[in-house]
């Protein structure tokens, strides 16, 4: 068998030995109960109102349901995102310093084998939890409503490469860095495209161009912020993208040259995890 | 080069900064030989095992295992290894464990089917083949550790500090086992702070001190070269004690007695011979041998000196 499976099962093994596995389906059941019964009530009380209007109300109580769907799904992207940087904060960082990485080294395989091993064990993770988790809010909400918000899969493959991105640039700290240095930067790093994403939507509204060109350039320094609002804009209903604003979805959606460039993004996150691990004395 | 050698390295050197882990290793290491690697702490024994299995990058010089470079990775096929202070995934079962290594040392499943209950039984763990890793002791750890080293039949075997943390019982089935890897002919490359263990395991020995080797020696050679004789009598005089000199060296005279070190045991004949010529009343001749820890000291000095 090649090595990287190994690897990768060796991963997926560790999530299931160590509880991680567990934890995240039982508070991700947790959570997809809470939604669905914020959103069982707040239908309640918009159906109602909508009722004794009822010329103008289907349209705006399906904008209701995509606007309440969103905020579970940015709650889940956010949940993905912390994910896939605490599975792979202390992967190698972590082995390295305990010294169970030696063994694993000195054997005929390829460095990049362990990298790219672990790399794809997070990846069926994270995708597993997206598919239940996202897939667990949109199916509530079609079960309660008969609702769907438009374009699911491009919306849900942004959103998982949302995750990756991050994945993949905590991998490549963790090839050189010790776990506390990894998460520090990597949250400063998802702080920086956060806040810039916000920069940029308020320069959008306000009409400052300043605010909306330092929004892109934190995007470009960390374009994972991008990716969601990307994604926020393909699944949002269209009146609610031509209203413009809302703190779940996107005011100026990235371009696809910005998509582009985060898929350069990976790979050059890719290419330096393994580049540190090679070169690194064990 | 060669194929009879197991290890060998040429000016090996690693420098970490401005520290000099290694200074410039030259080491030749016969097939089929148990091998002990001497040194006080911090001479570069352990850096110097990380450099041969790639681990750890060298500054400069070249090393060849199985006579083939060690940039080859294929060539770790045919070596197994234990490293020091050995650490594992211990949410895994002992017989996963060893499936894991195996696996990544390219072995096929029926070839694991068969070759991990063998190991277990070889280490004496069959009955916890089960129970994860980190429900084991420390002895326990290890003896999975080096079943983890062999558990593909490797040609080379190197083994850091494979006995620290074992008791008496498990010391003596660390020592079991590398004899038993020696009849089958497999080199074994000891590192070992152990000098009793080397002494009856080893056929041959390094000493390295400040990360260069000041003396390679078999075992046994260098066990009679150390040979020191205790001679007691009266009339030991200056020059009698001068004409001792030509069979040894070391000569340390205090009263009523001369210690020194001679370079062959059979010597004390012609020594008795000399001394009754001489007109001593000898009262004894007693060879002591040493042990090699009192040769360690010697050759590489204490830890104080380093």
């Amino acid at each position: 068998m090649k090595a990287r499976w190994v690897i990768m099962r060796l991963t997926l093994l560790e999530a299931s030995r160590r509880r991680i596995l567990q934890a995240a389906v039982v508070l991700g059941i947790l959570f997809l109960g809470l939604f669905s019964l914020g959103f069982y009530f707040m239908r309640g009380t918009v159906e109602t109102a909508a009722s004794s209007a009822p010329a103008a109300a289907d349209i705006g109580v399906k904008e209701f349901y995509n606007f309440l769907l969103m905020a579970g799904l940015y709650a889940i992207s956010f949940l993905s995102i912390a994910m896939g940087a605490i599975l792979a904060a202390d992967t190698l960082a972590g082995e390295v310093s305990s010294g169970t990485i030696q063994a694993l080294v000195a054997k005929p395989i390829r460095r990049a084998d362990i990298v790219l091993g672990k790399w794809l064990g997070f990846a069926v993770l994270l995708g597993a939890y997206l598919v239940f988790m996202a897939g667990g809010v949109m199916l509530s909400v079609w079960l309660q409503t008969g609702y769907a918000a438009p374009n699911i899969l491009p919306g849900l493959v942004l959103m998982y490469a949302d995750c990756l991105l991050i994945m993949t640039v905590t991998l490549a700290c963790s090839s050189s860095l010790s776990t506390l240095a990894t998460g520090g930067v990597v949250f400063g790093m998802y702080g920086i495209a956060f806040l810039g994403g916000w920069v940029e939507q308020l320069g959008t509204m306000a009409g400052n161009v300043t605010a909306v060109n330092i929004g892109i350039l934190s995007s470009l320094a960390v374009p994972s912020e991008a990716l969601w609002r990307r994604a926020a804009f393909e699944m949002t209903s269209p009146l609610v993208q031509r209203i413009g604003f809302s703190p779940f979805s996107a005011a100026s959606p990235p371009s696809d040259l910005m998509v582009i460039y985060a898929g350069l993004y990976f790979l050059a996150a890719m290419a330096l995890a393994i580049r540190q691990f090679n070169r690194r004395d064990l | 080069m060669p194929s009879e050698l197991a290890i060998q390295t040429q000016h090996l050197r690693k420098e970490f900064g401005r520290t000099v882990a290694v200074q410039g290793l030259t080491l030749e290491v016969p097939r089929g030989e148990v091998f002990g690697f001497l040194g006080p702490n911090g001479a570069g024994k352990t850096t110097s095992i990380k450099m041969l299995l790639s681990l750890v990058a060298p500054t400069s010089g070249e090393a060849w295992l199985l006579g083939r470079p060690i940039s080859d990775r294929g060539v770790r096929r045919e070596v197994g290894f234990l490293p020091e202070h050995f650490r594992f995934h211990d949410w895994l079962t002992a017989e996963e464990f060893l499936a894991l290594h195996g696996r990544l040392f390219g072995m096929g499943e029926g070839e694991l089917q068969r070759k991990i209950p063998e190991l277990l039984d070889l280490v004496g763990l069959i009955p916890f083949r089960r129970a994860q890793l980190r429900t084991f002791s420390k002895g326990m750890l290890q003896r999975v550790g080096l079943a983890q080293a062999l558990v593909h039949g490797p040609e080379l075997v190197i083994l850091d500090e494979p006995t620290s943390g074992l008791d008496p019982v498990g010391r003596r089935l660390v020592r079991d086992i590398i004899q038993d890897l020696r009849r089958r002919g497999t080199t074994v490359f000891l590192n070992s702070h152990f000098l009793s263990e080397i002494e009856i395991t080893c056929d041959r020995v390094a000493f390295i001190k400040r990360g260069e080797v000041v003396q390679t020696s078999n075992l046994d050679e260098l066990m009679e070269a150390e040979t020191v004789v205790q001679i007691r009598g009266r009339g030991l005089s200056e020059e009698v004690v001068a004409g001792l000199r030509q069979w040894g060296q070391d000569v340390a005279r205090s009263d009523g007695e001369v210690r020194m070190r001679i370079a062959d045991p059979d010597a004390v004949v012609e020594m008795t011979r000399f001394l009754v010529s001489q007109g001593v009343e000898v009262l004894a001749l007693t060879p002591i041998h040493p042990t090699l820890e009192d040769v360690f000291v010697r050759i590489v000095g204490s830890e104080a000196e380093l």
